[in-house]
C-alpha cells in the first residue's frame, strides 16, 4: 500500500530561484489497484515516478509503502526498496544487451541475493508467464520489441514486488503490441493482485485501468478513484485544497 | 571479494567486446612478457655465471700475464674487474708474449716458498690440443691438458680411482694419464680395471701413447657447453698429462697463468694483493707485459652484481610498459562506464547497490589485467626459456617473480579499476535512465 502524504519536491537553480516540481502531493493506492498516472510532459509525473519507485527522495512530505517509511532511507535502503518492493518496466525496455532474456529476468533477483538455482527457477516461470518461455535464451537483439517489454514485464515481477511501476510501457511499441502488453498488465493485476502504477500520455490506454490520477503542474487536478468502488460514494481529492464527495458512477 | 556472480558478468562484458578486451589485454601482456623474459633470461645468466666462477673455485687467485695496453688504460671499477676476468676465463691473454715476459718455473718455486703460510696449492696448466683416444672401434673424445700435481686439489678433481700426476711424473716427464669416467666407460669394457692400461691418443695424425694412472669424475660446469648439440656419447672430457711432458713439445717453456689456491681461514682479498705485488716486482721493467692478479670471489660478486643490476634496470623499464598498460585498462574502463550509463542506472533501479556496480567493473578490471597478466606470464617463460637456450645456459624460473607478477597484475586491475568503477558506482540513477 502507498501513502503519500503532503508530498514537495522542490530544485534550487540558485537562489531565489525555486522550482517546486511536485506541490502538496497527497494520495493512497491500495493493494491491487491498476492506476494510471496521466499528465502532460513538464506535469511532474515522471519526478512523482522516480520518488515512488524510491530513485529519489522527497524534500518534503511522507511516502510510506507497505508500512515502511521510504521517505527517510538511505541509498542503500533505497537500493533494497526498489530491488525488492518495486518493479520497474520502462519505456525502452532497459534490457542488458550482452545477457539473454532467461539472465536479465534473474538481475533483480541477483542483487536480492537469492541463490542460482531458485533464480533461475523463478525466472523460466515469469518468462512462461508471459509468453516467452520459448526465447528464453535469446539476447535482446533478437527479440522484437513487443518481446523485449515482455521480457521486462518478467523481470519486474520477479522479486514478487508490492508495486510495478511501468513509464510509458507501449511507448515504443505499435498499437497492436501495445494492447497485448497491456493485457499482460491486466493480467497480472487481475490474477497476481498486483498493484500497477502506470504513467502515460495516452488517454486511450489510461481508460483501460481501474483509477486515473491526472496531474498537472505538480499538483493532482483529478482522481477518478478505483472502478472498484462503483456505486459508492467516494472521497476525491483534488490534489489543490478542494476535497469533494460523489458517487462513483464508472 | 570477487564473487562467481562477478566474474560471469566480467566474461559476458568482454565477450561482447572480444577485439577491445584483447587489446586492452595487450598491454599487460607485453609488460608482464618483458618482465618474466628479462629477469629469467638474467637469472640463468647469473646462476650460470656464478656455477662457472665457483667451479673455478672461490678461494682461487688467478695470475695472467696481459698486455700493459693503453687501450685499456686503467678504467675504474667493474670494467677493469672485468677484462681481468675476461682474460681469466680464457686462460690467460698472453698471445705474442716471449718465454722471458711469461711466470716461470723459477718465479713459482721462489713464491712457493715466500708463501707457503697462506698458500694451499698452486695449479698450472696448458692446452694440449684435442682429440680422440681409441681403441679399434670403441673412442672417446678428448681434450688434453698438461697440468701439474696442484692442478687436482685446485680445480677440486674427484678422483675416482688410481692416483693424480705426482711429482715423479712431473720430474720425469712420464707418458702417464688420468682420465675421466666417461672415457673408461667408452673404452673400456667388461669391467676391465683402467689403471696401468695403455691408452692411444690420436691428434691430427699422430700417435701418443699414455699410461693410465688415475680417474676422476667428470662433471659438466662449463658455462658453454652445448650439451644438447653433441651426444652423451661424444661428450669431451678432460685428459691430464704432466705439464713437463706437455712442454717437451712446446716453445715456450714458462707459463701465462697459474692459479693459487689460498689456505682456509686466509683473507683472500689481502692474499691477492700481496700475490699483485710479488708478481708485479718482475714486470717492473717489461714494457709490454704485467701480471694481473684477481681473485674469484671478487669477480663472481663483481660479476653477478653487475648482471643482477643490468637485469634489474631492464625489468624496470620493462615494468614501465606495465604501468602504461595499466592506464590502458582504466582508458578503456572509463569508456565502458560511459557507455555502460544507461545499464548502470537499469542495474541501480533493479535494486543494485553502489558497491555491487563498484565490484562489477573493479572484477573486469582485475579480470582483464590478470588474464592479460597469465597470459604475459606464459609468454614471459617461453621467452626466458627461448632466450636462455639461445645463450646455451639452463633455464631459471623464480616462482616468487611469477607469483609476484599473478598478484601485481590484479594489483593493477584494482589500482587502475578502481577509479572508473567508483565512477559508475556514485553515477545518479535516474540520470543514468536518462542517459542516451
Amino acid at each position: 500500500m502507498i501513502t503519500v502524504r503532503n508530498l514537495e519536491k522542490r530544485y534550487f537553480i540558485g537562489t531565489p530561484n525555486e522550482i517546486k516540481v511536485l506541490d502538496d502531493i497527497n494520495l493512497k493506492i491500495e493493494d491491487g489497484e491498476f492506476v494510471a498516472l496521466v499528465g502532460a510532459s513538464g506535469s511532474g509525473k515522471s519526478t512523482f515516478m522516480n520518488i515512488i519507485g524510491a530513485l529519489d527522495k522527497p524534500t518534503s512530505g511522507e511516502y510510506t509503502l507497505d508500512g515502511e517509511l521510504v521517505h527517510k532511507m538511505t541509498q542503500n535502503e533505497l537500493s533494497d526498496v526498489r530491488g525488492k518492493k518495486i518493479g520497474f518496466v520502462f519505456q525502452s525496455f532497459n534490457l542488458i544487451g550482452r545477457s539473454n532474456s532467461l539472465k536479465n529476468v534473474e538481475l533483480p533477483m541477483l542483487y536480492g541475493g537469492i541463490p542460482a538455482h531458485e533464480r533461475k527457477r523463478r525466472a523460466k516461470e515469469l518468462l512462461e508467464l508471459v509468453g516467452m518461455g520459448e526465447r528464453m535464451h535469446h539476447l535482446p537483439n533478437q527479440l522484437s520489441g513487443g518481446q523485449k517489454q515482455r521480457v521486462a514485464i518478467a523481470r519486474s515481477l520477479v522479486n514478487n514486488p508490492s508495486i510495478i511501476l511501468a513509464d510509458e510501457p507501449t511507448g515504443a511499441l505499435d498499437s497492436v503490441t501495445g494492447n497485448m502488453v497491456m493485457d499482460i498488465f491486466l493480467k497480472v493485476n487481475k490474477e497476481q493482485n498486483k498493484t500497477i502504477l502506470l504513467v502515460t500520455h495516452s488517454m486511450e490506454l489510461a481508460q483501460m485501468t481501474q483509477r486515473i490520477i491526472t496531474i498537472k503542474d505538480g499538483r493532482i487536478i483529478s482522481d477518478t478513484g478505483t472502478r472498484r468502488d462503483s456505486g459508492k460514494n467516494i472521497k476525491i481529492d483534488y490534489g489543490n485544497g478542494l476535497e469533494g464527495e460523489m458517487t462513483c458512477s464508472i | 571479494m570477487f564473487n562467481i556472480e562477478n566474474i560471469l558478468l566480467a566474461i559476458e562484458s568482454l565477450r561482447a567486446n572480444k577485439m577491445r578486451a584483447l587489446l586492452t589485454m595487450l598491454g599487460i601482456i607485453i609488460g608482464v612478457a618483458s618482465v618474466i623474459g628479462i629477469i629469467s633470461v638474467g637469472n640463468s645468466l647469473t646462476s650460470s655465471l656464478s656455477t662457472q666462477l665457483q667451479s673455478i673455485g672461490t678461494n682461487n687467485i688467478m695470475v695472467t700475464v696481459r698486455q700493459k695496453d693503453d687501450q685499456y688504460a686503467k678504467a675504474p671499477g667493474a670494467m677493469e674487474d672485468n677484462r681481468s676476468l675476461m682474460t681469466a676465463m680464457n686462460g690467460g691473454g698472453a698471445n705474442g708474449a716471449t718465454d722471458k715476459d711469461l711466470i716461470s718455473m723459477e718465479m713459482l718455486q721462489n713464491f712457493e716458498t715466500d708463501f707457503k703460510d697462506s698458500v694451499s696449492a698452486i695449479s698450472l696448466s696448458e692446452a694440449a690440443g684435442s682429440g680422440q683416444v681409441k681403441d679399434g672401434r670403441l673412442y672417446a673424445n678428448v681434450s688434453a691438458s698438461g697440468v701439474n700435481p696442484g692442478y687436482m686439489t685446485v680445480n677440486n678433481l674427484d678422483l675416482l680411482q688410481g692416483r693424480f700426476i705426482n711429482d715423479r711424473d712431473m720430474a720425469g716427464s712420464k707418458s702417464v694419464c688420468v682420465v675421466s669416467d666417461k672415457l673408461v666407460n667408452n673404452i673400456f669394457k667388461g669391467g676391465v680395471d683402467p689403471i696401468g692400461q695403455e691408452v692411444k691418443y690420436y691428434e691430427a695424425g699422430t700417435i701418443k701413447t699414455y699410461t693410465i694412472v688415475g680417474v676422476y669424475k667428470y662433471s659438466d660446469t662449463s658455462m658453454f657447453s652445448n650439451a644438447s648439440s653433441s651426444s652423451e656419447k661424444d661428450t669431451q672430457t678432460a685428459l691430464y698429462i704432466p705439464i713437463t711432458l706437455e712442454k717437451q713439445n712446446s716453445d715456450k717453456q714458462n707459463f701465462p697463468a697459474v692459479t693459487v689456491m689460498s689456505k682456509t681461514g686466509i683473507d683472500t682479498e689481502k692474499l691477492t694483493s700481496d700475490i699483485d705485488r710479488y708478481f708485479s716486482k718482475y714486470y717492473v721493467r717489461n714494457a709490454k707485459w704485467e701480471a694481473a692478479v684477481i681473485n674469484m670471489s671478487t669477480q663472481l660478486a663483481t660479476a653477478t652484481s653487475m648482471l643482477s643490476t643490468v637485469s634489474m634496470a631492464v625489468a624496470v623499464i620493462a615494468a614501465i610498459s606495465l604501468l602504461v598498460g595499466g592506464i590502458g585498462v582504466m582508458n578503456i574502463m572509463l569508456v565502458s562506464v560511459t557507455e555502460r550509463t544507461r545499464e548502470i542506472g537499469t542495474r541501480k533501479a533493479l535494486g543494485a547497490k553502489n558497491y555491487h556496480i563498484r565490484m562489477q567493473f573493479v572484477t573486469e578490471a582485475v579480470f582483464i589485467s590478470l588474464a592479460g597478466g597469465l597470459i604475459g606470464l606464459v609468454i614471459g617463460l617461453l621467452l626466458g626459456f627461448v632466450g636462455s637456450s639461445l645463450l646455451g645456459t639452463a633455464p631459471s624460473f623464480s616462482i616468487p617473480v611469477i607469483l609476484l607478477t599473478i598478484l601485481f597484475s590484479m594489483g593493477i586491475g584494482v589500482f587502475f579499476g578502481y577509479y572508473p568503477a567508483n565512477k559508475a558506482a556514485k553515477l545518479d540513477p535516474i540520470e543514468a535512465l536518462r542517459y542516451e
